[in-house]
């Protein structure tokens, strides 16, 4: 906290910092030579097919798993992580549930109340709501119960775990909206994994596109166009554009793209979505041989 | 003290939730009387005069000693069964090869018959208070045992992770993660070996001891008084009912109130 909120201050301060990371679970091998770096302020996403090991790699940058080998670096001074499944305490209520992480962090009863129930009640959820168990609750409310667990400890890193998968496309729309709205007041760099492409160009800075056997990045997408400003045509335009780069239909085992469609938008310079190069220093992603045309 | 008071106030509410249990327990009266009628009171006491047995025996005096010897052994072994069979199974629960080695040990317990046990017993501890406590013991403990050790190994692993990645502290996660978790398993376990307790220590009694509830039944036996026999096992039965419905089951209602269906 050292340095201003401002994200583009605060770049070369607090970031995470992933440096040549293997991890095996015993003799396989999930995951080889990661290497990237998420800075505040930024959202990254990173897709790839199921069992690329993109878990395991948030599960590290979490701290919720050792380093074998390679390094993980996080500078923010605080660190939350929203699963996919909501994960709550069913013996808790969902005002208790929420308050979990400030429990932990030794923030006082009532104090943390407060501050779970206003932002409960920004995220969607009634007074009435958050005396019940979850089993009280809908699936769509339980969601917002551990979106807000997550957030209520105004975390200056975001880890997210596919938590959006099991909605439906409204209640996708709407907890996206109230996840960037709460990115862009706090400055928060997230890391979100998700094998829904448009979920990644909804809502993301840049895309880590990883491949499985062992689980590697393979390529950069970088988007330009800032995620608030993003409409539907722009996202739909732009997940089309990127199921047509061949880095990402090799990934997901798909069959080499329609030429003629492939060459229209696929790697233009300066559109919304850039590729970037994998040997570009700054944003460092580091790319296999496929990523090289 | 919160328990208490929560125990106090939901008492009414749910004591007039009993009708149900009541009318059922009626039944069984009515199908008690209608066998003394088919085969006469030798057999089978109608219940009036089994409960006016029990009456008198309560107005004499003479019941309250021998309930007490019965339930301060009773209560001895369960206490000691909770203690026990609770901290044990927990322990064994957080170690997968403690929970392996243990399993097999703890069925062996639970096929072997209280009579067995009881007879090591009176040959161990001869007519003292020892044998009743020590099979009430033996019964019970493998009940809670088993309890506590599922409810440790079936502990979710999602919630776990959770626990870890929202940094909870070492106290806090045993307070709010795992304590309700496997309380959930073990006051149904603990409520099961009461129950186990109350039988197995009456059966002890009968044949090890020169007093309690066990020992006047084996009097009533040999005078063939089957009214007596009817109105003690009420008087056991009664006060089973009493300490578990009473207690028990009120206490559960409010420790698992996350558990009530949805609204």
């Amino acid at each position: 906290m050292s340095i201003g909120t401002l994200p583009a201050a605060a770049g070369t301060q607090h970031e995470l910092r992933i440096r040549a990371l293997d991890h095996a679970f015993g003799r396989d091998e999930v995951l080889a030579g990661i290497d990237f770096r998420l800075r505040a302020g930024e959202v990254v996403a990173l897709v790839g097919p199921s069992g690329c090991g993109k878990t395991t790699l948030l599960h590290l940058a979490a701290g919720l798993l050792t380093v074998q080998a390679g390094e993980v670096s996080n500078s923010f001074s605080s660190t939350a992580f929203m699963f996919q499944q909501p994960r709550l305490l069913p013996w808790k209520t969902a005002l208790d549930n929420i308050a979990l992480g400030l429990k932990a962090a030794g923030v006082g009863r009532d104090e943390r109340h407060f501050r779970a129930r206003e932002l409960a009640l920004r995220l969607g959820l009634a007074h009435r709501d958050l005396d019940k168990f979850p089993h009280q609750l809908s699936g769509g409310m339980q969601s917002r119960v551990a979106l807000a667990r997550a957030l209520v400890l105004a975390p200056e890193l975001l880890l997210l775990d596919e938590p959006f998968s099991a909605l439906d496309v409204g209640l996708k729309e709407e907890l996206y909206r109230l996840l960037l709205a709460q990115q862009a007041e706090q400055g928060m760099g997230v890391l979100m994994i998700t094998h829904d492409l448009m979920e990644a160009v909804r809502l993301s800075d840049a895309i880590l596109v990883m491949a499985p056997t062992p689980g590697r990045i393979v390529c950069r997408f970088e988007l330009g166009q800032p995620a608030a400003s993003r409409d539907d045509a722009w996202v739909y335009h732009h997940t089309a554009e990127l199921l047509q780069a061949e880095a990402v239909r090799d990934s997901f085992g798909l069959p080499p793209g329609v030429p003629a469609l492939a060459e229209v938008p696929a790697v233009r310079p300066g559109a919304g979505l850039r590729l970037v190069v994998p040997a570009e220093p700054v944003l460092g992603a580091r790319g296999g041989a496929r990523c090289g045309g | 003290m919160t328990l208490l008071r929560a125990w106090l106030a939901g008492l009414p509410a749910y004591l007039w939730s009993g009708w149900g249990a009541i009318a059922s327990l009626f039944l069984l009266l009515a199908a008690w009387e209608a066998v003394s009628l088919v085969y006469g009171p030798l057999v089978m006491p109608d219940p009036r005069s089994a409960f006016a047995t029990l009456w008198a025996l309560i107005d004499s005096g003479a019941a309250w000693p021998e309930l007490a010897a019965t339930a301060r052994r009773a209560l001895s072994g369960y206490v000691l069964a909770v203690l026990a069979g609770s901290v044990l199974g927990l322990v064994a629960g957080l170690s997968m090869t403690a929970s392996m080695m243990s399993r097999p040990l703890v069925t062996v317990l639970m096929g072997t018959p209280p009579i067995a046990w009881l007879v090591l017993a009176m040959l161990w501890f001869g007519a003292s208070d020892g044998t009743p406590v020590f099979t009430v013991f033996v019964a019970a403990f493998p009940v809670i045992f088993i309890g506590a050790l599922q409810g440790t190994r079936t502990l979710d692993n999602h919630l776990r992770g959770m626990a870890e990645a929202f940094r909870l502290p070492r106290r806090m996660m045993f307070v709010d993660v795992y304590l309700p978790h496997v309380v959930s398993y073990l006051f149904p376990a603990w409520i099961a070996a009461l129950g186990t307790a109350w039988k197995v220590v009456v059966m002890a009694e009968l044949l090890a001891t020169q007093d309690g509830v066990g020992a006047a039944l084996a009097v009533s036996r040999s005078h063939l008084d089957t009214a007596s026999t009817m109105a003690w096992i009420a008087a056991v039965v009664g006060l089973l009912l009493a300490v578990e419905y009473l207690v028990l089951e009120p206490i559960k209602r409010e420790v698992e109130r996350w558990r009530e269906q949805g609204t």
